[in-house]
């Protein structure tokens, strides 16, 4: 079969399909992909199905051993000091740990692109002092930053997530002004403004689209980070606080139990990584679907001799 | 050469400005230390007493001009927690930092340019397979996660390393060796990528056709050219290790920069953390400007 048969036939079915159809051809992207989707939707279900389990102590069932279905399947991955199932705690915890790390890097994105557009576009010395104020945020300690929140405002899931919004602003602030500077040079810009395009319209209408695929993949590995950095800070105990669950704050818990009970903070450590790990993978299938020269390495569905 | 680090100075001395400003102002937010640090039955009069040795009773802007004065003659206060210099607290664990992320960093540079370079000779292949799959996986491990499993493994069910403390090389084993994955795993990546570039370029080609030695091609041709992206990527990891790996000095309780930071965060010890954050500060404008000399060293054509 030749390369153009086999393009054209691709072309047939839907997009939805030839979406498919590439994610499959990266084996570790499928299941990094399946993988996520299991999260989300315990993030999505977790709460309303196994709230109830979740907080259900049972002082009989302390720390007791994973891998032991004597009290029932919930009982699989073991359960915690007070007896509470594992299994349930986790997926119950998986809608704080995502929430948190979707709106945070949902928020930061937004300011630090806005603010990354005007210090990019204008020349004026506002552009300095935005540039200057992603300096500062950058070298404030993120733990400092924790701390106040903590003692000023409430700890609430809303709170950690202003506070790892403001550390990761200056990431978007600087690749989107870096990207600016670049494209407001091209051809189709100073078209646009001979042609007496408003600035708003140049903005968002010529330069936005085409940084956006940018901010997307720095999006994608953000999210990642943005949990790794949600699970140090609860921790370090000045995150989310007690009755409210994230897989970090399930490791800190574990860890007085260390020496006796291993699988307290084994298990959600677990789920942090393969979380990261599959966003690391997607990240990358991403990074070479969007990219039009790449593509072809998906498209041939990993035939070696298509 | 002056001109761009007396440039650069100015940049970064006013963005430490305002840091210094902001944080003196905010840490202050976070509640007064004397119900920290005298006993819970302490009277009135003691209490007040201790705010008044401290100066914590006088309006904020009073108290940072007494900080600004005496740090005009390089005093930067003392430490409540330890009743000695902020300075001399803070520099005793920068030391123990430095040492740490000398180590940690020599071991992940070596060790990822050696590995990442065999895995971009031949792309696809199993070597490489294995290798970008664990460094990803060492990109995605939490380090507190690391630590706590390197803990029950090596220290309570093997007892070959201690958990925690220092003293002896033993305690610096796991430290380093959690420290290690993270870095190692996302400069793996940028010497992989760098290396595929560089190797399918004209000149490995022509070295190849004259009948170089695959090492040589590798590690002499071809290394130094991949080597730029490498550097900035190295900078950054030790950069994160310098500012305090807060988590992994926590946990393995290593008197560093970044248990010291925690600690006096939590114990409101002001005088301290600002101590932190400018010996930080410099020791990363440092480190930056010898990062930028290397980029001078291994590229001829870049002058400053």
């Amino acid at each position: 079969m030749t390369e153009t048969q086999i393009l054209s036939e691709r072309k047939q079915s839907g997009p939805l399909a030839r979406w498919f159809l590439m994610l499959w051809a990266d084996k570790f992207a499928f299941f990094a992909a399946l993988f996520l989707l299991l999260a989300v939707l315990c993030a999505i279900f977790g709460p309303y199905l196994f709230e109830a389990v979740a907080i259900k102590q049972n002082l009989r069932g302390r720390n007791a051993p994973p891998f032991d279905l004597a009290r029932g399947w919930i009982y699989i991955l073991g359960a915690d000091a007070l007896g509470r199932p594992l299994l349930a705690r986790i997926v119950v915890a998986a809608q704080n740990t995502m929430l948190v790390a979707a709106a945070a890097v949902a928020v930061s994105s937004l300011v630090g692109a806005v603010l990354g557009l005007v210090a990019g576009y204008s020349r004026r010395s506002a552009a300095q002092w935005i540039m200057r104020l992603g300096d500062v945020i950058m070298s404030f300690p993120s733990l400092l930053l924790a701390v106040i929140v903590l003692y000023m405002l409430e700890p609430s899931v809303a709170n950690i997530v202003v506070v790892l919004a403001i550390t990761r602003i200056p990431i978007y602030l600087r690749t989107t002004r870096a990207e600016v500077l670049e494209v407001r040079e091209r051809m189709f810009i100073q078209a646009a403004i001979v042609m007496g395009a408003s600035h708003p319209r140049i903005v968002f209408r010529h330069i936005l689209p085409v940084i956006f695929p940018t901010l997307v993949t720095i999006a994608t590995l953000d999210f990642a980070f943005v949990m790794l950095a949600e699970s140090s800070l609860s921790f370090l105990g000045i995150g989310i606080q007690a009755p409210e669950i994230t897989w970090g704050l399930m490791v800190s818990q574990g860890r007085p139990y260390l020496t006796n009970a291993w699988w307290l903070s084994f298990w959600p450590g677990l789920a942090i990584i393969l979380t990261t790990l599959s966003l690391n993978l997607l990240s990358n299938w991403i990074r070479i679907a969007l990219d039009p020269t790449q593509r072809w390495r998906l498209e041939m569905g990993g035939r070696k001799n298509g | 050469m002056k001109s761009f680090i007396s440039k650069r100075a100015i940049a970064s001395g006013v963005s430490l400005v305002g840091l210094v400003v902001l944080v003196f102002f905010l840490s202050r937010l976070t509640g007064d230390p004397t119900d920290l640090y005298l006993p819970l039955d302490a009277s009135m009069e003691m209490r007040e007493q201790f705010r008044e040795m401290h100066g914590f009773n006088d309006p904020l802007i009073l108290q940072f001009g007494r900080y600004v004065a005496d740090l005009a003659q390089f005093n930067f206060g003392q430490s409540l927690r330890q009743a000695r210099p902020a300075m001399e607290v803070v520099l005793e664990a920068f030391s123990w930092t430095l040492w740490l992320a000398l180590i940690t960093m020599t071991c992940v540079t070596a060790a990822a340019i050696v590995i990442g370079s065999l895995a971009a000779f031949r792309v696809g292949g199993i070597f490489d397979r294995i290798a970008t799959f664990f460094s990803l996986i060492g990109a995605s491990a939490p380090d507190f996660w690391l630590a706590i499993v390197a803990i029950v493994i090596f220290a309570v069910n093997l007892h070959w390393l201690p958990t925690s403390g220092t003293g002896t090389a033993w305690h610096w084993i796991l430290p380093v060796g959690v420290l290690f994955i993270r870095p190692f795993g996302l400069i793996l990546q940028v010497v992989r990528g760098s290396m595929i570039n560089v190797l399918s370029s004209a000149y490995v080609k022509t070295a190849r056709a004259k009948g170089v030695r695959t090492p040589t091609i590798i590690f002499v041709h071809g290394l130094r050219n991949a080597m730029l992206p490498v550097v900035t990527v190295i900078g950054d990891q030790a950069a994160a290790i310098l500012n305090g790996a807060v988590v992994v000095e926590t946990v393995f309780g290593f008197p560093g920069i970044g248990k010291l930071m925690i600690d006096s965060i939590l114990l409101r010890d002001f005088a301290v953390v600002l101590a932190v954050i400018m010996v930080s500060a410099l020791a990363i404008f440092i480190m930056n400007l010898l990062i930028d000399l290397a980029y001078a060293l291994l590229d001829p054509r870049i002058r400053y």
